[in-house]
């Protein structure tokens, strides 16, 4: 008996360790980039865990001497347009393809499956040289158009999933009472599909935090960058002098997005779930 | 039932083919349905006026005149264009530089206009069978709708329209478009340094870029060695995020473990950051020279020499697998968990009577019912892994450089070889070519994934 116990506490000890090693690895560069952003001093080499003294001057400096601010507004504003956008048009055409049988149905899910497979930026030249045609290049609004254009096939399968899930009892009660599409619409589907559509909403938004390839494709100077491509610029130009200048602005990128992405923790596994047996 | 309801009932039941009227034997071949439809066919809009459907013909005239009138000439040009990409290349008089042709332009432009006929040719059908459809019904003693009951027509079954209008736009021009472009693309020598306009034509080619791609020494090597490299970069790193997951979710899930909720929330960061944020960070850490990662080792005198955990290729390979478990595991340890706790506690207690070990309750009940729930989403991530071109890039930018590559670095897997081909070095029709090849790779997957879930029985599309 003395050694079953004994065996139950060693695996215990093994199984706190192992837990205590990840926490470490996982906290580390948490931890690391945190007191990077403090450190006095501004190369890597001269970055400490634990620095000698802190100092909120990299911070200053990045409102002050760099554009920072300004990609910080920019992505800010694509995020939110984007969002706004995709989630009509996502929501729209899911509806479309849920609730109503019509001639080219088939075909235009189809499509969007097949699409919805391509790598996103083979149309990059295609892309490149539309946005230049129609003088969106170097423009925020292209890049939201490109985005939004994006989203709609992965979305509106899954939106479409979703609703196929939700009863028809209701909206057909609606109707016999006279109710429109447009009323069916908002005050029966809308609140029924609330948790797909905040995860269409935030994935939408989160996304031109993280995207690099679009953004860099399309915004050329400096005072329209976005910070995923004015981040990445930091730290491979001129030989990482810039680290603790660059840890100060991811700090700050990624704290709101942790909060938001605890926030809607549910939602996204979720949303992730459905979309892999749905969409 | 109000009169709506009833409208769009009898719109269903006139879809519906197996309630067309039979046809009686002894008839004249040109009935009164052909007759409308031949019409149609001759000049949008002359079966409606046939039908007595004034309004509806006079718009459906008034469109193809306007088409006909305005459009020929320059649809013409435009499939010439979309045809040959140009003649007259760009020539030089003294300093004056004269404008040829855009080749690329012209393909845009072909393109564009192509679709729009396929789009009027989608049309004019539709027109035909409107007048065939309603000359049936009025020969049935139906009367043919007048123009009010039309646009009241429209707005009820044209409906679902209207709400994919917008998503048909955008996807049209900015997803089809592209797409349809880049892989005509492939069947092009748009390419730098001879084939760049709008100092140069771009001509058809045929499959020229797949030959040159597979059998051109430099190519085929690399197009090979960054293919294998991709395709086991996506195993390693869904198998190892896959069972790192498990592993962390199997720990979190003993009864003996404490703090769950702590330890949860600790391993659950790496998801949470913004992805692109963290890789730099990593990058940092794992900075050959200059990063704490080796500095820490020397001073506790693991190595003595600074491991090139980015510049040496092999190195660069496994510190990018480690840091992808970093990022990936999180999403599985919580997508596992959340199925662990759903797993019916009498199952449980069943082998439990039956004397089962915990070892066998793990093997026997909870691996299964994991790994059924969760392969669906592993096969999507072996696809997205596939196209992972924010770790790569971000990371390593493709390199160290490998001397052996055509403008690819030892760790560059196919989508960033893409990215740089075509940003980088202009060699649009190759990079164009391997992207077709991508897609051909992830919609086998994507395909066979679908056709084994539960939506696509439901919409019967493939079987």
């Amino acid at each position: 008996m003395m050694s079953m116990k004994l065996q139950k506490r060693i695996l215990q000890m093994i199984i706190y360790t192992i837990l205590v090693i990840t926490t470490i690895a996982v906290l580390y560069p948490v931890i690391w980039i945190l007191t990077g952003s403090m450190n006095p001093g501004d190369s890597l080499f001269s970055t400490r865990i634990i620095p000698e003294s802190l100092t909120f001057d990299h911070y200053i400096y990045l409102f002050k001497e760099t554009d920072y601010l300004l990609w910080y507004k920019n992505t800010l504003k694509i995020a939110f347009w984007n969002m706004v956008l995709s989630t009509i048009l996502v929501v729209t055409a899911a509806y479309a393809f849920s609730r109503f049988r019509f001639p080219g149905r088939r075909q235009g899910l189809m499509a969007m499956l097949v699409l919805q497979m391509f790598p996103g930026f083979m149309g990059m030249i295609a892309i490149y040289i539309l946005l230049l045609q129609l003088n969106l290049l170097d423009n925020h609004w292209g890049l939201i158009l490109v985005y939004a254009g994006g989203s709609i096939p992965f979305g509106a399968w899954l939106v479409k999933g979703y609703f196929d899930g939700l009863p028809r009892s209701l909206e057909e009660a609606a109707k016999i009472d006279g109710a429109s599409h447009v009323k069916i619409f908002y005050k029966i589907m809308m609140p029924l599909s609330k948790p797909v559509l905040v995860f269409i909403a935030i994935t939408n938004f989160i996304g031109p935090w993280m995207d690099f390839i679009f953004a860099r494709l399309v915004l050329r100077s400096s005072e329209n960058k976005t910070l995923a491509v004015g981040l990445f610029e930091m730290v491979t130009g001129r030989g990482n002098t810039e680290f603790t200048t660059f840890a100060a602005g991811a700090v700050l990128v990624a704290v709101p997005i942790t909060i938001l992405f605890f926030i809607f923790q549910d939602h996204l596994v979720e949303g992730l779930k459905a979309g892999a047996n749905k969409g | 039932m109000s009169s709506l309801a009833r409208n769009s009932m009898s719109e269903v039941q006139q879809n519906d083919p197996t309630v067309t009227p039979l046809q009686p034997k002894k008839r004249p071949l040109l009935t009164r349905p052909r007759k409308a439809a031949l019409l149609s066919l001759l000049f949008m809009g002359l079966g409606q006026f046939y039908n007595r459907q004034f309004l509806k013909g006079s718009i459906f005239i008034a469109l193809e005149a306007y088409l006909l009138i305005f459009w020929t000439v320059p649809f013409q040009w435009a499939m010439w264009g979309l045809t040959t990409l140009g003649e007259t290349p760009q020539r030089r008089e003294g300093f004056e530089i004269i404008p040829g042709d855009h080749s690329i332009f012209l393909l845009i432009e072909g393109l564009l206009f192509f679709i729009s006929f396929l789009l009027f040719l989608w049309f004019y059908y539709l027109n035909i069978r409107d007048a065939y459809k309603v000359a049936v019904k009025s020969e049935q003693g139906i009367k043919p709708n007048n123009a009010k009951e039309m646009l009241k027509n429209i707005w009820e079954n044209g409906f679902p329209y209207l709400l994919l209008t917008p998503s048909v736009f955008f996807t049209a021009f900015l997803t089809m478009l592209p797409l349809l472009f880049g892989i005509l693309i492939a069947f092009t020598n748009y390419s730098a340094p001879n084939h760049i306009p709008p100092k140069n034509l771009v001509d058809w080619v045929g499959f020229d870029t797949f030959v040159k791609l597979f059998q051109m020494k430099t190519w085929s090597a690399t197009f090979y060695g960054v293919f294998s490299w991709t395709v086991i970069w996506a195993i390693l790193a869904t198998a190892t995020t896959f069972f790192l997951g498990l592993i962390f979710a199997v720990l979190l899930n003993q009864k003996e473990i404490r703090f769950k909720k702590f330890w949860r929330s600790i391993f659950i960061l790496p998801w949470a950051i913004p992805q692109f944020v963290s890789i730099l960070i990593m990058r940092n850490i794992f900075n050959g020279q200059f990063g704490p990662l080796n500095r820490y080792l020397m001073e506790l005198g693991i190595t003595d020499s600074f491991i090139p955990w980015l510049s040496d290729p092999l190195w660069a390979k496994v510190t990018l697998v480690i840091v992808n478990m970093w990022f990936g595991f999180p999403f599985w340890m919580v997508l596992m968990s959340g199925v662990m706790t759903n797993i019916d506690k009498e199952m449980y207690e069943a082998a439990e009577v039956d004397g089962a070990s915990s070892w066998q309750k793990f093997w026997k009940i909870t691996l299964p019912l994991v790994m059924f729930s969760t392969a669906p989403l592993a096969i999507m991530s072996f696809a997205t892994n596939f196209n992972n071109f924010n770790i790569i890039y971000l990371m390593t930018e493709g390199g160290p450089v490998n001397t052996n590559y055509a403008y690819a670095g030892s760790t560059d897997i196919l989508i960033s070889w893409i990215y740089k081909l075509t940003l980088d070095n202009s060699q649009f029709n190759i990079a164009s070519a391997v992207s077709i090849l991508i897609f051909i790779v992830i919609a086998i997957f994507s395909i066979w994934n679908f056709r084994r879930t539960r939506a696509f029985k439901e919409e019967d599309m493939m079987s």
